[in-house]
């Protein structure tokens, strides 16, 4: 057994409090954590995480129920409310602060509320959204 | 069969003769049995009022089952359904069908007769009694799902140069590896506190068997760990039969490619083997569910609003076909309706409920199915049925357990993604989709991957119109909060699906809680 299988080893055990927090349920993969390139930009990040629910338009989508449209809306001139839905969720929408920073939130509001017809130009800071998360 | 089995059913008939189903139950769980479902046979809702009726809200098979036995009890039932079909998401997509998705992308599937995608539930745990009894009463042919693949592939882009590798190998690696390391710590005295001098040399003992560790206690490169990992040269006949051993690992390679989220995973009760699937798709429980409800489902209509008072509850739905807006009213109601939808309903159930019904996130699962004209991974890589995991955006590649050995095309589960992977396939059009699901199996399959492939078809559950999302995401916190709060009976309604029940994203789930509810709305229409 060599020393960096030894530290292998010393860090597999470091990792076991992760281990130990509760399961969410329901199948899945089964396979490692997902390795890309981190999404920087606001528009990085519109097109890898909001893109997936509110269209590369931004304009949402109506069946059963409906996806609201971030393009021309109104509810962005304040940005504590997009910022407040990316940290929180609601409904369907799950709160996404385990999969951003609050630098890549305020990058993503910022672009959404200077995009798809929103002209709000002042921009998000991450002091911004760390405050609203009481860091 | 051997003796001690029978005679134990047998003194089990005797129980159940004697003190019914109930005396049965309670034994078989003493006696270790019958302890891995909650499911108890069919409800008991007898004595249910002439007329006394239900609508049901959602042809899911949440929905499906509670208007199956309720109607069964004598309860007169309707069903609302959204969409022009019913299933919900027990859902199969064949060769002719086409699929819209929210932002209005339509994919016309192409896959041969005989193929399909499962984008929703596509395996099903032997211990899911509810579902495996309600496809034995509804006449659903299952067939063996191939789970756990030593020949499939692990690959990870931070391990062995981002190749992939057996998991074969990797799985026998970590443990050989990890089997040395704790004989190393018992002879350094690091366990003294904890074993005893017989507990450690029977722990040695254990270790070097599972591990396949040498006489000196180590993992090395040698027909022992190859009996596990595989040969350099297996086995064979005549002169050259003499095995060559095959290499282990770097350590540091098999620890980075986190080999052991797959093997834990393979240990989930709900993963563990024998696991079935429906022969056909897994929609054919859906489509024999739907059968034996068809006359009581209106199809094609959408809920807009639930109102409950001292009498009934009234639905208004919009025929999406006529436009026309419709009233429905019954005595209760059973809503099937997934979270996320409901929670954009217009209701007057109470503010912890519609707090509860908002709290739950949905998953943005992805699922690809892609048709390769040969089956290269039998004919070329030997690998039939089972999944090969990535740390790509698709998760996994996963071989399809049916049409074995055959000439002809395969269609592969080409993703099955989740999270941030999952939110970027999902955001791409279902063109890019499948050239994002093409080049990343190639890590698998580089030769053949590309040049086999033919067609396919993908859905993101994020963007599906009929339920925004997966399937409820419950956490610890949440859960504490408002789940007893959404599974109550509020009046004259109750919610059922799989988000009202700890078996959470699973068909079973729908069915446990859909049985439950109704046996609690049964009660209450009584009390009426």
């Amino acid at each position: 057994m060599t020393n960096i299988a030894r530290t292998a080893f010393a860090l597999l055990l470091l990792a076991t409090p992760a281990l130990a927090q509760a399961p969410q349920g329901g199948d899945s993969a089964g396979s490692s954590s997902t390795i890309a390139p981190v999404p920087v930009t606001g528009e990085q990040v519109y097109v890898q995480v909001c893109q997936g629910c509110h269209m590369a338009d931004a304009k949402g989508g109506v069946g059963a129920g409906h996806i609201p449209a971030l393009a021309k809306n109104p509810k962005l001139e304040e940005p504590g409310y997009p910022i407040g839905m990316i940290v929180q969720g609601r409904g369907a929408m799950p709160p996404l602060t385990d999969l951003l920073s609050p630098a890549q939130i305020a990058a993503v509001v910022t672009y959404v509320r200077t995009h798809f017809g929103n002209n709000y130009k002042t921009a998000v800071k991450e002091a911004d959204v760390k405050a609203m998360l009481g860091q | 069969m051997d003796t001690p089995g029978t005679t134990r059913r047998q003194l089990l008939t005797a129980i159940g003769m004697m003190g019914g189903t109930a005396a049965l139950y309670q034994a078989m769980t003493t006696m270790g049995h019958a302890s891995e479902t909650q499911y108890k046979g069919s409800p008991d809702l007898t004595g249910a009022r002439a007329g006394a009726s239900v609508l049901v809200l959602g042809a899911g098979l949440a929905g499906m089952v509670a208007a199956y036995e309720l109607n069964k009890a004598g309860y007169k039932v309707r069903i609302l359904e959204y969409q022009n079909r019913a299933g919900g998401r027990n859902w199969s997509l064949y060769g002719g069908d086409t699929y819209t998705e929210l932002g209005g992308a339509t994919q016309h599937v192409q896959f041969d007769q005989g193929h399909y995608l499962n984008p929703g539930p596509w395996r099903i745990p032997y211990h899911h009694r509810t579902l495996l009894h309600y496809c034995k009463a509804f006449g659903v042919a299952l067939e063996p799902f191939i789970q756990f693949n030593h020949n499939a592939y692990v690959h990870n882009a931070n391990a062995f140069g981002g190749k992939p590798v057996h998991y074969r190998e990797a799985a026998a690696d970590f443990e050989g590896n990890v089997a040395e390391l704790l004989g190393k710590a018992i002879d350094q005295k690091a366990l003294d506190a904890e074993l005893t001098a017989d507990d450690k040399d029977k722990l040695k003992e254990a270790l070097r068997g599972w591990g396949m560790l040498d006489k000196d206690m180590k993992y090395k490169s040698n027909l022992l760990s190859s009996e596990h990992r595989g040969y350099d040269r297996p086995p064979g006949g005549g002169v050259n039969g003499e095995p060559i051993p095959s290499a282990v690992f770097d350590f540091k390679d098999v620890v980075a490619s986190q080999v052991w989220k797959n093997m834990a995973f393979f240990m989930n009760h709900e993963m563990q083997t024998t696991m079935f699937q429906p022969v056909g798709g897994m929609g054919m429980i859906g489509k024999a569910f739907w059968k034996n409800v068809a006359p009581m489902i209106t199809l094609n209509a959408k809920v807009t609003k639930i109102m409950q008072d001292k009498t009934g509850v009234t639905v208004t739905y919009n025929d999406t076909g006529s436009g026309a807006m419709t009233e429905a009213k019954a005595d209760f109601c059973v809503c099937a309706i997934p979270l996320g939808v409901l929670n954009q309903i217009e209701n007057n159930l109470s503010g912890a409920k519609k707090s509860a019904i908002a709290a739950v996130p949905y998953g943005n699962q992805v699922k690809i199915g892609l048709q390769m004209a040969r089956r290269f991974w039998e004919t070329d890589d030997f690998i039939y049925g089972g999944h090969s995991f990535t740390s790509q955006d698709i998760a996994l590649v996963s071989y399809p357990n049916y049409h074995l050995f055959e000439d002809g095309p395969g269609v592969l589960l080409g993703a099955f993604a989740n999270g941030p992977g999952a939110f970027r396939l999902a955001g791409m059009t279902p063109e890019q989709r499948i050239q994002a699901a093409l080049d990343q199996g190639s890590v698998f399959h580089p030769g053949t991957y590309r040049k086999e492939f033919q067609n396919g078809a993908s859905v993101a559950w994020s963007r599906v119109p009929w339920t925004m999302g997966c399937c409820a995401r419950w956490n610890e916190e949440v859960r504490k909060t408002h789940y007893q709060t959404l599974v109550a009976l509020e009046d004259r309604i109750v919610l059922a699906g799989e988000h009202a029940s700890y078996v959470g994203c699973w068909m079973e789930g729908a069915l446990l809680s859909s049985l439950d509810a109704i046996t609690r709305l049964h009660k209450r229409a009584l009390e009426a």
